[in-house]
C-alpha cells in the first residue's frame, strides 16, 4: 500500500494523528470530547472543505499525539465516518476508522427531560443499543436517544 | 444480581421471577409470618400514591415490621432543596430497606448505586414499577396456571402507560401474543413495536375493542386520561371505545379475567365488577403477597 499521503489540504505533519471525515458542524464537539483545547501540542484544524460524502468536512492534525482506541471511538457519535491517518517521518503509518463503543459515559446528555442525570449532577451512562444509526439507552431512565436528539457536552 | 435491588423488572431472570411468585404463593397460604421482626423499612413517597404506598406498608405489616417514612415531598426535607443523594444516605442510616416512589425517571437507579440498604422502586416516573409488575405476572399465573403462550389484550394508554410497558417486557420472556387496542394518539410506542419484533414475538393493533376480546386469555385495562390528548375533541369522540362492559365480556373464552392497575375511573363499567371474570380486586390483595415476597426475598429472609 502507497502511504504517502498527498491530498490532506492543509499542511502535513511530522509526527501524529490526522482525523479526517469528520462534518464540519460536528469540529468543535469533537474538539470538546477529545478535551483538545486543552493541550498544548501543535494542532491545525481545517473546516469546511469540500467532501463528496459529507457536503463539508473538517480534518485536525494533531502533531505527536496518538490516541488510545478508546478515548478516538468517543468521537464516533459526532464523526462515524471519521478516518483516522497515523504519521511518522511524514508518512501515513497505519489508517483506522472509529468504531461505536457498546457503553458511553459522560459525554452525551440523556435526552428525556424528565431524567434523574438531567436533575442531579449525576454522569450519564448508557448503552448503545443500535450502532450503525446511532441510539443510546439511558442507565438511569431507560428512555432511548437517537443520534438526531443526542446533545454532546 | 450484583446488588440485591428492584429497580427495573428488566433486571430480573426468569428463574428470579419464578421465585418471587412462588412465595408470594406461600404468603397468600400464609399471610403472617414474623420475619421482619426488629427491622425498620423506609417509604419515601417523593409524590403521594396511597395505593401502592398502603400495599407495601400492609405487606411490612403483616410481615411484623415496623416503617418509617413520609408520604408526599412537601413534608419532608425535600422540599428545602435537599437533594435525592443526601436523602437517601441519610435514610439509608436508619433503616434495612428503603422503597421509594418519585416523579423523576432513573432516580430508584441512581438511589441504589448510593444507598447502602437495600432500594426497591416503587415507581419511577413514567419509567418503571416492578413490584406492580410482579404482581400483575401473579394474577396472570394464578388465574391460567401458566404464564407461557398467553393472548394479552392491553387496552386504554398504551403510549404513557409504565404499567403496560413493563408488563409487555416481563411477557415477552413467555411466548406471549400482544393486542394492543387504544386511540391513535396513545398508540404503543415504536421502541416497544421493535422490542418485540427483535424477539420475534407477534402483536396486533387495534382501534376498536369490540374487534378482539373473545380470543384473549388475559384484557389488561388502564386509564386514559384527558390531559394525555392535544385535541379535546378527539378525547371526548373516542373516550367511550376504551370502556369494557359486561355485554362484552358473553363470548370471551371461561379463562379470561380483567385486570387493571386501579384506580379506575370509567373505563370498566361498575356492572362488570360482579362478572365472574373480573380480576383486578383480587389482583390488588395479590400486590400484599407479592410486596412480601419481594421484600423477605431482598433481604435474604426467605430462601
Ligand atoms: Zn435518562
Amino acid at each position: 500500500m502507497v502511504m504517502n499521503d498527498k491530498k490532506l489540504q492543509v499542511s502535513a505533519i511530522k509526527n501524529g494523528t490526522v482525523i479526517d471525515h469528520i462534518p464540519a458542524s460536528g469540529l468543535f464537539k469533537v474538539i470538546k470530547i477529545l478535551g483538545l483545547d486543552k493541550l498544548e501540542k501543535q494542532i491545525t484544524f481545517g473546516t469546511n472543505l469540500e467532501s463528496k460524502r459529507l457536503g463539508l468536512k473538517a480534518i485536525i492534525k494533531l502533531a505527536d499525539i496518538f490516541f488510545l482506541d478508546d478515548d478516538i471511538n468517543k468521537i464516533s457519535l459526532i464523526a462515524p465516518d471519521a478516518k483516522l491517518n497515523i504519521i511518522k517521518d511524514y508518512k501515513v503509518v497505519e489508517k483506522k476508522i472509529v468504531e461505536v463503543p457498546d457503553t458511553i459515559t459522560g459525554i452525551a446528555k440523556c435526552g428525556n427531560p424528565k431524567c434523574i442525570t438531567n436533575h442531579e449532577g449525576i454522569k450519564s451512562r448508557f448503552t448503545v443499543v443500535n450502532k450503525k444509526q446511532v441510539a443510546i439507552k439511558c442507565h438511569y431512565c431507560e428512555k432511548i436517544t437517537d443520534s438526531a436528539h443526542m446533545e454532546i457536552f | 444480581m450484583e446488588n440485591n435491588h428492584l429497580i427495573s423488572i428488566t433486571d430480573y431472570s426468569k428463574e428470579e421471577i419464578f421465585k418471587i411468585l412462588d412465595l408470594a404463593a406461600e404468603f397468600e397460604r400464609n399471610p403472617n409470618q414474623n420475619l421482619l421482626n426488629n427491622k425498620v423499612i423506609a417509604t419515601l413517597f417523593f409524590e403521594p400514591s396511597t395505593r401502592t404506598r398502603l400495599s407495601f406498608e400492609s405487606a411490612i405489616s403483616r410481615l411484623g415490621g415496623k416503617y418509617i417514612g413520609f408520604t408526599d415531598a412537601s413534608s419532608s426535607s425535600v422540599s428545602k432543596g435537599e437533594s435525592l443523594k443526601d436523602t437517601i444516605m441519610t435514610v439509608a442510616n436508619y433503616s434495612d430497606m428503603i422503597i421509594m416512589r418519585h416523579p423523576i425517571e432513573g432516580s430508584a437507579r441512581w438511589a441504589s448505586e448510593v444507598s447502602r440498604v437495600p432500594v426497591v422502586n416503587a415507581g419511577d416516573g413514567a419509567n418503571q414499577h416492578p413490584t406492580q409488575t410482579l404482581l400483575d405476572l401473579y394474577s396472570i399465573r394464578k388465574t391460567q396456571g401458566t404464564l407461557d403462550n398467553l393472548n394479552i389484550i392491553f387496552v386504554g394508554d398504551l403510549k404513557y402507560g409504565r404499567t403496560v410497558h413493563s408488563l409487555l417486557q416481563a411477557m415477552a420472556m413467555f411466548n406471549t401474543t400482544y393486542h394492543f387496542v387504544s386511540p391513535k394518539e396513545l398508540r404503543i410506542p415504536d421502541e416497544y413495536k421493535i422490542f418485540l419484533d427483535r424477539k420475534g414475538l407477534k402483536y396486533h393493533e387495534y382501534r376498536d375493542l369490540n374487534e378482539t376480546v373473545n380470543d384473549a386469555d388475559i384484557i389488561y385495562m388502564t386509564r386514559i386520561q384527558r390531559e394525555r390528548f392535544s385535541d379535546p375533541m378527539e378525547y371526548e369522540k373516542t373516550k367511550n371505545s376504551y370502556v369494557l362492559k359486561n355485554e362484552m365480556l358473553e363470548n370471551t373464552k371461561d379463562n379470561m379475567k380483567v385486570l387493571h392497575p386501579l384506580p379506575r375511573v370509567n373505563e370498566i363499567d361498575v356492572n362488570v365488577d360482579e362478572n365472574e371474570k373480573a380480576y383486578y380486586f383480587t389482583q390488588a390483595l395479590n400486590g400484599v403477597y407479592t410486596r412480601q415476597a419481594i421484600i423477605t426475598h431482598i433481604l435474604g429472609l426467605k430462601k
